[in-house]
């Protein structure tokens, strides 16, 4: 018998995993939560019909979402992340001493749930005595703060599903008004590739642009999203990706990475032409 | 309380004689002419087979929406059955058409109507097609809201009392804010002093299914009520009932309907009301729990932004607002110094968000059986950030007030008197005869048979200036207004 999980990618493309089981299957109130063991990915969380994470590539994003902000702000105490119920962002923060605090909002409490049953690699600092977990639409959460943290981390899913009011403008803004005024905001900003993502990552782009004096795009390698190619947005008040990023300060920190370099990350805002052209377009 | 209904609620005869028809494969030699969307490909491809499949002519299995007597007579027999009352109408030209025949099937011309000035347009063109005269109930405004009230007891009975040849009261149950008069005091009146009450309820379809709910029309023993099922009611755009209570005929009033509504009515309104009757009745009661629950946290989270004034039941005075449907989320924004026009135009161009309508003084936003907290919570968001982006000083602010018409003469006479269009700026004194307004809401500022006053013209000035898309005049710059000649300077 063959077992194989499917992503349509578009209408016209698809990106197959075999699987061994399916391990986990919930409907819950905001989505399809399902967790398969594979092959060639390990463990798989899959939210509606779309990888979230798979063990073998999850290093990848949640460094880059992390690593970035944290080796550019130089004294992030207050972090502030929206979904990432998987804790794989959670996990990554969990190694800097200077941070006292993580609040997760996380709408789902079943994501949180499933992950630490079935992916403890992902799951295991979420216990953390720094790290508070919020079961709470991030919206109606972060519009009751004010000037609180140093970073927000806006690690959603697509913005085709329930995640959809966290590529909005009005999102952006009330994150603009919940950070400090040294304050960063990283999100993670889907791929430029396939027309339909690369219109949603320029109306995100643009709103973004529209709320923060600075925001850049950077980029990574992730085989299980859309055409293997993702990107991230640096929105930020004051500090710049590039010209205030501290490499010496985090190498100091000895912390051993698997994706992030200190090279990689002056690289990954270096973008190509058709993607540079498509950020200029809107903003 | 359970309801109970007499009939079988869980038919519906118009959505299951389609069914049917639709496995019968039959070969059409009638029109409509795409034959099932084969001719018209693109359309198909857009609207989908299902759809498409189903657009098909009056014939016997299906009834006649004209004359009916089978599936479609079933239908409105449930119908009835379903919102109380002695006979129902399914509708497919708007509730326009249901206010209209209900106006129609009760005034003809130079008979008197009692109703207050701030009914839907679609009441006072009524007026211009039979030629009644309008009497109008000045309602009480909110001065800090700035919006018109319900009638209150006193004024009814006072109109009834100077104009006792009047030959109905015309209530709205509840206004486009969700404001209720006593319409159980005002039938009473109206059937003392041998009138009819007639009910535009356009906006009160929830009112026969939820709980904790302002009373129905056909509870308060209205005569005849208009009532849109497309809006709260889910069925499809331009779908209505019109229902009637027991002392007017049936056959009066479908000789009515069929004067001005199509022979050709399509099944695609009517399987939608149907469907939505059935929906109404078997869920109506959990749907709307769960609308009044979002409308109240909707309603505590914008107050807690500060501001703005969302408001709700406290405003009840057992007269002017008698009730107050908790399904509407109104929203005053005069005090962050903006107009609501201006949100409602942020919110749409900053936001991507879609409201029914602003005006001078507020903003309202539609909440029904299809919405989810998530969507709320963007819209809670948004007016966060607008009143932290845009906030100003009020004091520019015109506030909105009840301007009393001076009615000269009948709609209908206004409207076929010879006349001519001049500047807006010299119009002051004459008898304008046509209608302006802002849409949404469409109650007119000024209707047919009505005299220019100079704060009307500021008023129109104002709306225009703050962006309100104003409709009504022949000119659609709303720079020239048409008036009646014999009475030009």
């Amino acid at each position: 018998m063959e077992l194989w999980f499917s992503e349509f990618h578009t209408p016209d493309v698809k990106h197959s995993i075999r699987v061994n089981r399916h391990l986990f299957s919930e409907r819950t109130e905001y989505q399809q939560i399902d967790i398969y063991d594979t092959p060639e990915f390990g463990r798989v969380l899959v939210l509606d019909g779309n990888v979230m994470l798979t063990e073998r590539d999850e290093f990848i994003y949640d460094e880059m979402i992390t690593h970035v902000p944290m080796a550019v702000h130089p004294h992030i105490r207050d972090v502030l992340v929206i979904g990432a119920g998987d804790g794989g962002v959670v996990r990554e923060l969990a190694r800097y001493d200077s941070i006292r605090s993580i609040d997760l909002v996380e709408m789902d409490e079943r994501v949180v749930e499933a992950c630490r049953r079935f992916l403890p690699e992902n799951a295991c600092r979420l216990d953390d005595e720094r790290v508070h977990i919020y079961f709470d639409n991030a919206l109606r959460f972060i519009r009751r703060r004010m000037a609180q943290y140093d970073l927000i981390i806006v690690d959603s899913t697509d913005p085709f599903g329930p995640s959809e009011g966290y590529f909005t403008r009005e999102f952006y803004g009330i994150c603009y008004n919940a950070l400090r005024e040294d304050g960063i905001m990283v999100n993670q900003q889907g791929s430029p590739f396939y027309r339909h993502d690369a219109e949603a990552m320029q109306r995100s782009h643009k709103r973004i642009v529209n709320t923060f004096p600075i925001s850049r795009v950077y980029q990574a390698h992730i085989p299980t999203y859309a055409a293997g190619y993702w990107l991230f947005g640096f929105a930020s008040k004051k500090y710049h990706p590039i010209d205030d990023f501290d490499r010496d300060r985090w190498l100091a920190l000895h912390l051993d990475t698997q994706y992030y370099t200190v090279r990689l990350h002056t690289g990954a805002f270096f973008l190509p032409a058709f993607l540079e052209k498509m950020l200029q377009e809107v903003e | 309380m359970q309801k109970t209904y007499k009939l079988n609620q869980n038919r519906a005869p118009i959505y299951e004689a389609l069914q049917t028809f639709r496995q019968m494969r039959v070969v059409p030699f009638d029109v409509p002419g795409h034959k099932r969307g084969r001719g018209n490909p693109e359309l198909t491809a857009f609207l989908g087979q299902q759809c498409v499949s189903i657009d098909v002519n009056s014939m016997k299995p299906l009834d006649n929406l004209c004359h009916p007597i089978s599936v479609i007579r079933q239908a409105e027999e449930l119908a009835a059955d379903a919102f109380g009352a002695a006979q129902a109408f399914l509708m497919v030209g708007g509730t326009t058409s249901s206010v209209q025949s209900m106006v129609l099937s009760t005034c003809k011309r130079g008979d008197k109507i009692i109703l207050p000035r701030n009914v839907h347009r679609s009441v006072i063109n009524a007026l211009v097609l039979c030629g009644a005269i309008p009497v109008y109930v000045n309602p009480e405004v909110d001065h800090r809201l700035g919006i018109s009230l319900g009638m209150k007891r006193d004024q009814v009975k006072k109109a009834i009392d100077e104009h006792p040849d009047a030959v109905a009261v015309l209530v709205n149950n509840p206004t486009y804010y969700g404001i209720c008069s006593d319409i159980r005091a005002i039938v009473q009146m109206a059937h003392d002093a041998g009138m009819y009450c007639l009910a535009d309820e356009a906006h009160g379809t929830h009112f026969y299914f939820g709980e904790d709910m302002p009373v129905s029309a056909m509870e308060a023993g209205a005569d005849m009520s208009a009532v849109s099922m497309h809006k709260s009611g889910g069925s499809l755009t331009q779908s209505s009932l019109l229902l009637a209570g027991p002392a007017i005929p049936e056959g009066h009033i479908r000789k009515i309907i069929n004067l001005t509504q199509t022979t050709s009515g399509s099944y695609l309104l009517m399987s939608s009301l149907d469907i939505s009757r059935r929906n109404l009745v078997l869920r109506g009661k959990d749907v709307f729990r769960q609308v009044i629950a979002m409308a109240d946290y909707a309603r505590e989270e914008i107050n807690a932004i500060g501001g703005y004034y969302a408001f709700g039941r406290e405003l009840i005075n057992r007269d002017s607002i008698f009730d107050f449907d908790p399904t509407k989320l109104s929203v005053h924004t005069r005090d962050i110094g903006l107009a609501g026009i201006e949100v409602y135009d942020l919110l749409r161009d900053e936001y991507d968000i879609q409201i029914e309508f602003g005006d001078i003084g507020n903003i309202l936003a539609y909440l029904s059986i299809g919405d989810r907290p998530q969507e709320l919570e963007r819209l809670v968001s948004a007016l966060a950030e607008i009143r932290r982006r845009y906030q100003t000083d009020a004091s520019g602010l015109m506030n909105q007030e009840y301007i009393d018409p001076e009615v000269v003469t009948s709609p209908q006479a206004a409207f076929y008197a010879d006349k001519k269009s001049v500047p807006l700026d010299q119009s002051v004194g004459c008898v304008c005869s046509e209608f302006v307004m802002c849409y949404p809401p469409g109650i007119p500022i000024l209707a047919p048979g009505e005299r220019i006053t100079s704060d009307i013209l500021a008023y129109i000035r104002y709306a225009k200036a703050k962006g309100c898309s104003m409709t009504g005049t022949e000119d659609p710059e709303i720079e020239y207004i048409n008036i009646l000649q014999e009475d030009s300077h």
